[in-house]
C-alpha cells in the first residue's frame, strides 16, 4: 500500500533562524492579545481581586523585610562617605533620592520576579502539562482571559502599590539607623527625605513599577503557557520566567531612566 | 426505503506532521449522528492527534475536517468557540482543574459560557450531571482526593454539562483497574443513549472498543487500515491486526 506524505517543509532562512522569528512573533501575539482583551468584557473582576491578593498581600512579608534591611544597610554604608565631608545631615536627602529614583522600583521588581514570576510560571506550566489549559480551551472557557489577563492586570495594579510600600519601609529602616546615630525628629527626616523628590520622580517610579509588573507577569504567563515535557518543563518554565523577566527589568530600567532624563 | 444518516464529522485526506514525524498520512473518516466510532491503534499512530484536530486544538497540514457542517480550519475564533460548545473532549488524564472542587470544575465552563445563569441554575445543572455519573457525593472534594476512575467520570461530566452533540474520548479506560474500566464503558454507552451524542472513542483497549463501539476503525502508521464492526475488523489475516487482538485477549 502506498502511503503519501506531505512534502518536506521548506525553511525561509534556516530552521533555527525561522524558529527564532516564529518564537518572537508568537510572543508578540501573546502580548498583543492582552491589549485586545482590554476592550472585550467581561473583565473577571473577582479573579483579578483574588490575584491582587496573591500578588500583593502575599508578597508583603518578603518586601517588608527586604525594604527595611535595604534602608538600614544603605544608610549605614553611605554614612562614612558623607561623614568625611561633614555632610551626614544630607543622609535623608540621599536616601530619599536613592529609594524613589532607583532602589524601590528595582528591588520590588526583582523580588516580585522571583516570588510572583516563579509562582505564575510554575502554576500555569503545571496546568499546561496536565492539559488543564487545553481543557479550558476546548470548553470555550477562554483560558487567556481567565489565566493571563487577570494575572497581568493584577500585577500591573499591585506593583506600584508594592513599590510605594517598599519605599515606605526602606525610609523607615533608614530613619531608625539615622536616629540611632544622630538626633533627628521624624518630621525633619521626612521633610529632608522628600526635599529633593519632585513629582517627576514619583511619576517615573510609578511608571517603572507598572512596566515591571506587566513584564513580570506577562513573561511568567507566556513561559507557563508554553511549558512542555512534564515536570521538567514546569521547572524550566518557572526558571525561565524569573531569569527572562530579570533581564527585561534591567533593560527597561535603563530605557526608562534615559527617557525620564530627557524630561528633567 | 433506507434513510441517509446525517454525517456530523467528515474527515477527508487528513495529513499532519511534527517535524519529520509524519503522524497522519491521509486519514478518511465519517461519523454519523448518534454513532459511537472507536478508533483503535498502537501508541503513536496519531489517534489523539486526530481528535485534537477535530476540536481545533491542532491544525492539519492538509485535508478537510468538517464538524457539524463547519470546516474547522477555516472558521474564526468566535465560530470555533461556538463549535466547541457542541463538541465535548474527555482527556486521557482527565485534566481536572486541581485548584477547584469537583463542583467548581463542572460549574466553570457553564459560568464562563453562560454568564447569565443564576447560581441556582448552575447548581441544578452541576447536580444533575454529577448524578448522571453517580458522583454527586464528591461535589465538594478536590481532584487530588479522587480515584483515577472517579476523575475520568468527573472529566466526562464536565464536558456533558455543556450538552455537547459530539463527544471525543481520549483513552477513556487507560490506567484504570478492570472494574473502573467497566464502569466507564457503561457510562459511555449510557451517555449515547441518554444524551443522544455521537462519539469518537480513542483507545487500544479492545474490551472498551467492543462494549462501546458501533463501528471500529483500525489505524496503523497514520492511515485507516480497516473499519467495520468488531467482528469484521478482527476477522483479518493482517498480522498487525491479529497481534493487536492477541495482545488484548490471549
Amino acid at each position: 500500500m502506498q502511503i503519501n506524505t506531505v512534502s518536506k517543509k521548506k525553511y525561509f532562512l534556516s530552521k533555527k533562524v525561522d524558529s527564532f522569528f516564529a518564537g518572537v512573533a508568537d510572543a508578540a501575539r501573546f502580548v498583543g492579545d492582552y491589549f485586545t482583551q482590554l476592550f472585550k468584557p467581561p473583565y473577571e473582576f473577582s479573579e483579578i481581586l483574588r490575584q491582587c491578593y496573591k500578588i500583593g498581600v502575599d508578597s508583603l512579608p518578603l518586601i517588608s523585610l527586604t525594604g527595611f534591611i535595604i534602608g538600614i544597610v544603605f544608610t549605614k554604608q553611605s554614612r562614612p562617605s558623607l561623614s568625611d565631608f561633614g555632610a551626614t545631615s544630607w543622609l535623608p536627602n540621599l536616601i530619599g533620592i536613592a529609594v524613589f529614583r532607583a532602589l524601590a522600583p528595582l528591588v520590588t521588581a526583582l523580588i516580585c520576579a522571583g516570588k510572583v514570576g516563579s509562582s505564575i510560571g510554575a502554576e500555569l506550566g503545571a496546568m499546561k502539562v496536565t492539559e488543564q489549559i487545553e481543557a479550558m480551551d476546548v470548553s470555550a472557557s477562554k483560558p487567556y482571559k481567565y489565566l493571563v489577563f487577570t494575572r497581568v492586570t493584577a500585577s500591573v495594579f499591585m506593583m506600584p502599590l508594592l513599590m510605594l510600600y517598599t519605599s515606605f519601609v526602606a525610609l523607615l529602616g533608614s530613619y531608625i539607623n539615622i536616629s540611632a546615630n544622630e538626633h533627628i525628629s521624624i518630621s525633619t527626616f521626612i521633610a529632608n527625605a522628600f526635599d529633593k523628590i519632585n513629582f517627576l520622580d514619583f511619576k517615573a517610579a510609578v511608571i517603572k513599577a507598572t512596566v515591571f509588573g506587566f513584564t513580570i507577569s506577562m513573561v511568567a504567563c507566556y513561559k507557563g503557557f508554553n511549558a512542555i515535557r512534564g515536570t521538567e518543563g514546569v521547572g524550566k518554565a518557572a526558571n525561565a520566567a524569573v531569569v527572562t523577566s530579570m533581564y527585561l527589568i534591567f533593560i527597561e530600567e535603563l530605557m526608562i531612566v534615559q527617557i525620564i532624563g530627557w524630561f528633567r | 426505503m433506507q434513510t441517509e444518516k446525517e454525517i456530523v464529522i467528515d474527515i477527508k485526506g487528513l495529513y499532519k506532521s511534527f517535524g519529520d514525524n509524519h503522524v497522519l498520512r491521509g486519514v478518511d473518516l465519517e461519523v454519523a449522528r448518534g454513532e459511537n466510532v472507536v478508533v483503535l491503534g498502537r501508541s503513536g499512530t496519531g489517534k489523539s492527534v486526530l481528535i485534537k484536530i477535530i476540536c481545533g486544538l491542532l491544525t492539519q497540514d492538509e485535508g478537510s475536517v468538517i464538524v457539524l457542517g463547519e470546516e474547522v480550519k477555516n472558521i474564526n475564533r468566535k465560530q470555533l468557540e461556538e463549535l466547541r460548545l457542541k463538541v465535548g473532549f474527555s482527556f486521557q488524564m482527565s485534566a481536572l482543574y486541581d485548584s477547584m472542587t469537583v463542583g467548581e470544575n463542572i460549574a466553570f465552563p457553564l459560568k464562563r459560557n453562560f454568564p447569565n445563569l443564576s447560581k441556582n441554575e448552575v447548581d441544578e445543572k452541576v447536580d444533575s450531571v454529577l448524578n448522571s455519573v453517580s458522583l454527586l457525593k464528591s461535589k465538594d472534594q478536590y481532584p487530588a482526593e479522587l480515584s483515577g476512575g472517579q476523575k475520568k467520570r468527573i472529566g466526562i461530566a464536565r464536558t456533558l454539562v455543556l450538552r455537547p452533540e459530539i463527544m471525543l474520548y481520549d483513552e477513556p479506560t487507560a490506567g484504570l483497574d478492570p472494574i473502573s474500566s467497566i464502569e466507564i464503558n457503561a457510562l459511555i454507552k449510557n451517555i449515547k443513549e441518554e444524551f443522544g451524542v455521537s462519539s469518537i472513542i480513542i483507545t487500544h483497549d479492545l474490551v472498551c472498543a467492543k462494549t462501546t463501539g458501533d463501528r471500529l476503525v483500525m489505524m496503523f502508521d497514520g492511515v485507516v487500515q480497516k473499519q467495520g464492526t468488531f467482528e469484521e475488523v478482527f476477522d483479518s489475516d493482517d498480522e498487525r491486526i491479529k497481534s493487536f487482538y492477541e495482545y488484548n485477549f490471549t
